[in-house]
């Protein structure tokens, strides 16, 4: 697939990124669309049903995740604008369906659905978008991303091409201990795992933690915040959209 | 909530907000992922090792049956003698027996995660035996008599000031904190008890079915004068450590020790396949060993989730676990801690009572990646969540996820919930973390970010 080739990109803007970070969500609509792409944004997708799917209930997961499944049913390509929604769609769909009468339609959909810095990596192969960032950076890992979906390089390609932009990696490769409704079930234990993240990030004496993932960033800066440090978080989108 | 459930919680809450103990943690920690890794680079692909250690697991695991009647007939035919326990009661008692019918007093011990897991000490001790343990971490945290701490490294948890301490209060002899001196003062405590004890009990880390042999990995050599000096051996195992062949160790020696603490292969590793033979000058004159299943086989019944069973007690998903690191091994409760105690506890103990350990969980994914067998830990923590959903659903989170549900799929009450969120952040940044806050979970340790008055829906719409 080449850039040239005019695409009808279906993009899913989770939840917490439509209510909370909108700025992440425009980033990506006029990075796609500045690519030549035509980008939809079906107003009936809100969420993708992990909370329910993390938390053991398959049955409530389903019933948020059918319409999602649906509305995707035709199209040409799906891009998640985080890698946790993304590893929903790509990699839990078809576990979450295996046995319905979806199951099939969940498998093509996951074929068919990418994370957005994997997508311009390795479905369009566009790294230079012509963004300017000069400040010091480290990139956050969110572990559905990583681990789930297989995504390290693609970020990083995409931040070597950001003029100004000098990115220094923490030493440790961890959680930022949100984990979602795990948060808010075990408060001490996310929060001590945040600390430690902020800690590591503290370390490279970066200006701003980056992530392709605002729920780990709404963590992370949500334990920056309340304890004064001065370092910023901002999404991967929005660095790459930054002229 | 049951008492495993609150007990869980406060000790994590106090553990993960203690800095001292994340300090110690961190420190004991500080380079295995290094020496771990170099130590991977030596293999030719640690992936392909890996994924042979998984195949031989399987093959090991799902023929179960077999391996274990070959590993038995091979022990039997060299004298040694074989004992089934069903569960730990049964463990216990034979184990009890065999002391009886020696008329034993004394015990001397190496390590057994196996032991842990059925009380045996304690059982033991209320009969009037005397157990000592005799790897060095093992015999300090017995002295404080407190349960391991972690399955590899079972006083991790404390300094080596704590225990020249531990040492001047309990045995009167401790002349500085380096390791050399203290090792040097459990040892002559040791040396005594290796002569004067009448059984020798050990654990097992492989049993080759081919050979009929029990495999011993260790450090300190403490294993082998168990096994050696008294009369009697008795090792405890679990079912699921057979391996096929013996050429297998080739394998998973190395892998043990690389994952388990980034060692090329552990100081001592000796093979046992019977008591002392006519001729021979050394070794007990009797070794009986106890196959324990103590619900393996009802693991074994789950396709899903077997090959937990895979488990060679490395420890390497424990050292990588961010909620292992910051809450600790005592906080779990269990014997085996960390990401495979939360998977194999509720098949080893019920569902309902420890499934909160399954829900402690960001589900990272660092342990799976971890894993020298390749067990697929995190998913099994997810399928423990969906299985005890779908036993025992908690109402008012079922409710939640379900209006959640009607929110999510009709666009005008999402537009209605944001909208309430916007208007209501004044009033919640009131509030902000006191017990008013609806959010207090987050805000007492986190901030909520603005929402912004426009979404980016709301932005969509308006250029459409």
């Amino acid at each position: 697939m080449v850039a040239s080739n005019r695409m009808i990109i279906t993009l899913f803007i989770p939840c917490f990124v439509d209510a909370l970070y909108p700025r992440a969500g425009i980033s990506m609509v006029e990075i796609l669309e500045g690519l030549g792409h035509r980008v939809l944004c079906p107003e009936e997708i809100a969420c993708c049903g992990q909370p329910a799917f993390n938390s053991g209930y398959y049955a409530e997961a389903r019933t948020i995740a059918l319409p999602v499944l649906e509305k995707l049913a035709d199209a040409e390509a799906v891009v998640i604008g985080s890698g946790s929604c993304g590893a929903m769609v790509k990699k839990f769909y078809p576990e979450l369906f295996a046995g319905t009468r979806h199951a099939a339609l969940a498998r093509q959909v996951a074929g068919r659905t990418w994370e957005f810095s994997d997508f311009l990596v390795s479905q369009l192969g566009v790294t230079q978008l012509g963004a300017k960032f000069p400040h010091k950076v480290t990139f956050h890992d969110g572990c559905h991303g990583l681990r789930e979906l297989g995504i390290h390089k693609q970020p990083r390609a995409l931040l070597a091409q950001v003029q100004g932009l000098e990115l220094v990696e923490m030493t440790e490769i961890s959680c930022c201990g949100f984990g979602g409704t795990f948060s808010a079930k075990f408060p001490m234990i996310s929060t001590a795992m945040g600390e430690v993240k902020c800690s590591s990030a503290a370390e490279t004496g970066a200006d701003y933690i980056v992530s392709s993932d605002s729920s780990c960033l709404m963590h992370i800066q949500g334990l920056l915040s309340r304890q004064g440090k001065p370092t910023k978080t901002i999404s991967l989108a929005e660095v790459l959209n930054h002229k | 909530m049951n008492s495993f459930v609150s007990d869980f919680k406060t000790r994590a809450t106090e553990k993960a907000g203690d800095l001292r103990h994340r300090q110690v943690i961190r420190t004991a920690l500080r380079g295995y992922e290094i020496v771990r890794d170099k130590r991977k680079a030596a293999f030719q692909s640690w992936e392909s090792a890996r994924q042979a250690a998984a195949v031989t697991k399987w093959e090991a695991v799902n023929h179960l049956d077999t391996h274990l009647k070959a590993l038995v007939a091979k022990l039997e035919a060299r004298g040694t003698k074989v004992h089934w326990a069903s569960n730990g009661e049964q463990a216990r008692e034979i184990i009890a027996q065999i002391l009886r019918d020696k008329q034993a007093r004394s015990i001397i011990k190496s390590k057994a995660m196996t032991s842990e897991e059925i009380h045996l000490n304690h059982a033991l001790e209320k009969e009037g035996f005397t157990v000592v343990e005799s790897d060095l971490g093992e015999f300090i945290v017995q002295l404080r008599h407190e349960p391991p701490y972690h399955i590899v490294f079972p006083s991790m948890h404390l300094t080596r000031g704590e225990i020249k301490d531990l040492f001047q209060r309990e045995l009167g002899d401790a002349p500085s904190d380096t390791p050399e001196d203290l090792t040097m003062v459990a040892r002559r405590v040791m040396r005594q008890k290796y002569i004067t004890a009448d059984v020798g009990f050990t654990g097992a880390n492989f049993a080759i079915a081919e050979t009929g042999m029990i495999s011993i990995t260790e450090n300190e050599g403490n294993a082998r004068l168990t096994a050696a000096l008294p009369k009697t051996m008795i090792t405890l195992i679990g079912i699921e450590k057979v391996l096929p062949r013996f050429a297998d160790l080739a394998l998973f020696l190395p892998m043990l020790a690389t994952a388990g603490a980034g060692q090329p292969m552990t100081c001592y590793n000796t093979m046992y396949s019977g008591p002392r033979q006519p001729g021979e000058c050394d070794g007990p004159e009797e070794w009986h060993v106890v196959l324990l299943d103590n619900r393996r086989t009802e693991l074994l019944a789950d396709a899903e989730q077997r090959d937990a069973l895979h488990c060679i007690r490395c420890g390497a998903c424990l050292n990588v676990c961010p909620i292992f690191r910051n809450v600790g091994g005592h906080t779990y409760g269990t014997t085996y801690s960390g990401p495979v105690g939360s998977v194999i506890t509720p098949h080893l103990r019920g569902l309902q009572e420890w499934k909160h350990l399954s829900k402690a969980s960001s589900l990272c994914g660092a342990c799976t990646e971890a894993c020298p067998v390749k067990i697929d830990l995190h998913h099994h923590l997810l399928q423990n969540r969906r299985n005890a959903s779908a036993a025992e659903p908690a109402f008012f989170e079922r409710l939640a996820f379900q209006i959640f549900g009607i929110v999510a799929n009709e666009p005008a009450f999402w537009s209605l919930a944001k909208k309430i969120g916007w208007l209501t952040q004044p009033w919640q940044r009131l509030v902000k973390g006191s017990p008013l806050d609806p959010a207090r979970a987050w805000t007492k340790t986190r901030d909520l970010p603005p929402q912004p008055r426009e979404s980016f829906k709301d932005w969509w719409r308006n250029r459409q």
